[in-house]
């Protein structure tokens, strides 16, 4: 006999209890004595500025742990005041501007208002990543363009701006009026600006100060003489609960950068591909600060390559214990809902809001809630898991032919026996399809996870993304498409095994 | 006491009047067709029988008492139904379908498979099919498992919806044939709904003519073949429903 009973599927279901209790070890152990946690934003500078505190704080022998790549602005310093971190690097003008909301805020009275909020700049760095305008030095050289205010006399100039400089309200067209610039700017994909302005095809362009790829292309800074792009200083941003002795520790890093430098650590890190934790290490040994060159340490630092596996068990155990509290929660709820047609149409709108809302925040949101690490990013997975389930199990059972249920009811099954005997597995087909669907969806988005410090194969992605190293990129992109294929598989088998090949989509 | 017995239902679907006002007793032990039009109420009062429609006005009264709507699943188990397309269950086997209510009403393994067996061979159905799946059977073959389905519980009665409409006429005659043969060896009180005059006359003891959710004949079908010996079927039951209503 080919039936195959329920007992079968609870089995399917247990197999979820151990990672259950496993994420729930695998939370945040919080700030124990001499554990220093230092955050990262997901960009190349941000890495090397967080490794250099990092090394710092080990030498002076505390122990450090690494939460790097951490996603925008929001999840970072929502991280930080929630204790997830204990600090990371920020620049002023982001904190005036996006985190505090008052932009002219600077000096005293912003140390002031991050006092409020129990929050200290720990160390000035010394160089200021904003925005500036760009030409290429054989022009600058051949019109003597040295600052902006110079751009006026030559209207013929072809400006072309990144899309968020052409249209935020501080950026080209405050800046035009500001100083009054005739040229007419049009929009370009940044990191198509460079080439462009290298082969003369484009003669303006923005840049951050600090890019590493401004050494490359051979670019001249104009000067900002005017002062109308604010300042973004950046600084080590620390929680006041930061033990003294850290603090002490990264106040040598206090004005050590100037931009030059820092566009050339960036350009270590982004073009020569050497790895924040080596070239932070270098930075220290030159400048006589206590760091740790030692290749070995440098490049287990660096390279999380090496952590495939672990990479790729932590992404099976964050989408599977989504997936599986997703099922727990939705199959329940879709039989709830099989009786109550209208409540159902309201819950399947709500879950379809949830899809809605954008992972990333979505993570925020969650971030004040649960801290960071594996807890948020297993919910957001299991919120995004609902719908397919859910939506897939109640079309199964709606779908079932109506003769077959006026039958099993006319025969004199109970409600129950209908379900579990006759709509149930007619319905299997399509409610393990939802399950698959919501498998891979969870695998991709999982990626994500890393965003908010946990883990999984987003890790080498973002990395990679980030410092520009493909190895690391294809270190997490390969697992994770192998992992979405093996998925599939894995559902293949099982619908061969659950469902009548006849019956199966 | 009366098995089976309808006092003056009506049921109407909306404006539309279904069954009105339909005094009917079963004859125990012995096949009635309910004959007429499609939408002349005999499906209606065959769904009325078991409880998947409930009466506007009137009573129903199953096995000497008003029917208990509460209990209606325990009711229905001693109630075989079948209909017509079958509906068999795609995801069960031969076997499966047949067994299914016998295994809920945790019958002992080796009584199920002697009632199987029984029942396989009185419908002459090869014990070999019993581990296919339905869409793997003729359409016959597909309507006797249905027949076999509705007796696995030896119902005392069986309520039978058009069960052989779908089938060629060849086929259908060997089905009516074993129906009669089961009938003779498991006489339950059976509700036969069928546009076939034919059949009617062939497998039914009484037959009830309807027409617009009324009763308008109710005969012997040995009175009927006595008072028409030569008559054609259909011409028979034209000239029944052009009768007056009871």
């Amino acid at each position: 006999m080919k039936r195959r009973g329920p007992g079968r599927r609870r089995w399917l279901l247990l197999w979820l209890l151990p990672l259950l209790a496993s994420v729930v070890q695998g939370g945040d152990s919080h700030s124990q004595a001499g554990l220093v946690r230092v955050g990262s934003k997901s960009f190349a500078e941000s890495y090397l500025l967080a490794e250099l505190a990092a090394q710092l704080l080990e030498s002076e022998g505390f122990a450090v742990q690494r939460k790097t790549g951490l996603g925008g602005t929001l999840i970072a310093y929502q991280a930080l005041q929630q204790g997830a971190i204990d600090l990371y690097p920020e620049y002023t003008g982001t904190l005036s501007r996006v985190i505090l909301k008052q932009p002219a805020l600077a000096g005293g009275p912003l140390e002031a208002a991050l006092a409020q909020r129990r929050l200290q700049v720990v160390a000035p760095l010394g160089f200021n990543n904003g925005y500036a305008l760009v030409v290429p030095e054989r022009l600058a050289r051949e019109l003597s363009l040295e600052e902006i205010s110079d751009l006026a006399s030559y209207p013929d100039l072809r400006a072309g701006f990144s899309l968020e400089f052409l249209n935020r309200e501080d950026g080209w067209p405050a800046l035009q009026a500001y100083y009054g610039l005739p040229q007419v700017a049009s929009g370009i994909e940044h990191a198509l600006a460079y080439p462009a302005l290298d082969s003369g095809s484009l003669d303006v362009s923005d840049a951050y100060t600090t890019d590493g790829q401004l050494e490359t292309f051979s670019l001249r800074l104009l000067e900002d003489d005017r002062q109308f792009f604010p300042a973004y200083d950046a600084v080590l941003l620390a929680r006041t609960d930061l033990p003294p002795r850290a603090g002490r520790a990264l106040s040598r890093l206090d004005g050590v950068i100037d931009d030059a430098t820092m566009r050339r650590l960036n350009r270590r890190v982004s073009e020569e591909k050497l790895g924040p934790a080596r070239v932070a290490a270098e930075f220290l040994e030159a400048r006589g600060l206590p760091g740790d060159a030692s290749d070995a340490r440098a490049s287990k630092a660096a390279g999380p390559s090496g952590h495939i596996l672990r990479n790729t068990l932590t992404h099976l155990k964050l989408t599977g214990i989504a997936l599986g509290l997703a099922c727990l929660v939705a199959l329940p709820a879709a039989l709830l809902l099989y009786r109550r047609p209208r409540v159902a149409r309201v819950l399947l709108y709500a879950t379809g809001l949830v899809q809605t809302v954008p992972s990333l925040a979505l993570l925020a949101l969650l971030i004040p809630l649960v801290g960071l690490g594996q807890v948020p990013a297993v919910i957001a997975l299991f919120l995004y898991s609902l719908l397919p389930v859910v939506r897939n199990t109640l079309a199964g059972l709606f779908g079932v032919d109506p003769l077959l249920k006026q039958v099993a009811t006319g025969m004199g099954l109970t409600p129950f026996q209908q379900l579990r005997r006759v709509e149930l597995p007619l319905a299997m087909p399509m409610i393990l399809a939802g399950i698959r669907t919501a498998a891979v969806i969870s695998i991709g988005t999982a990626t994500l996870a890393a965003f908010v410090g946990a883990g999984g194969l987003g890790e080498p992605i973002i990395t990679g993304l980030t410092l520009n190293d493909h190895r690391l990129i294809l270190a997490g992109a390969v697992p994770a498409a192998l992992l979405a294929v093996a998925a599939e598989l894995a559902f293949e088998a099982l619908e061969r095994l659950l469902i009548p090949r006849h019956l199966s989509a | 006491m009366s098995v089976l017995r309808l006092e003056s239902v009506s049921k109407r679907f909306g404006n539309v009047v279904a069954v009105s006002d339909v005094t009917l007793e079963f004859a125990p032990r012995q096949v009635t067709a309910l004959i007429g039009r499609s939408g002349c109420g005999k499906s209606t009062v065959l769904r009325l029988l078991n409880g998947l429609e409930q009466p506007g006005r009137g009573h129903v009264n199953l096995f000497g008492a008003p029917m208990d709507y509460d209990a209606l699943p325990r009711l229905r188990r001693r109630i075989g139904y079948a209909v017509q397309g079958t509906g068999l269950f795609p995801h069960l086997s031969v076997r499966d379908n047949i067994v299914l209510l016998a295994q809920l009403e945790k019958w002992p393994e080796a009584e199920i498979e002697q009632r199987l067996e029984q029942l396989m061979t009185l419908m002459d159905i090869p014990l070999a099919l019993q581990s296919r799946y339905p869409h793997e059977l003729s359409g016959g073959q597909q309507q006797r498992v249905g027949l076999c389905r509705a007796m696995m519980l030896r119902p005392e009665v069986l309520l039978l919806d058009e069960p052989f409409a779908a089938i060629d006429p060849l086929t259908r005659l060997d089905i009516q044939r074993q129906m009669l043969e089961l009938h003779r060896v498991e006489p339950v009180t059976t509700v036969l709904v069928t546009h076939d005059m034919g059949e009617a006359l062939l497998l039914a003891d009484h037959i009830v003519v309807m027409r617009d959710g009324a009763v308008v004949r109710c005969e012997q079908t040995s009175n009927l073949r006595r008072k028409f010996p030569d008559a054609e079927p259909n011409s028979l039951l034209l000239s029944l429903m052009a009768g007056e209503r009871q």
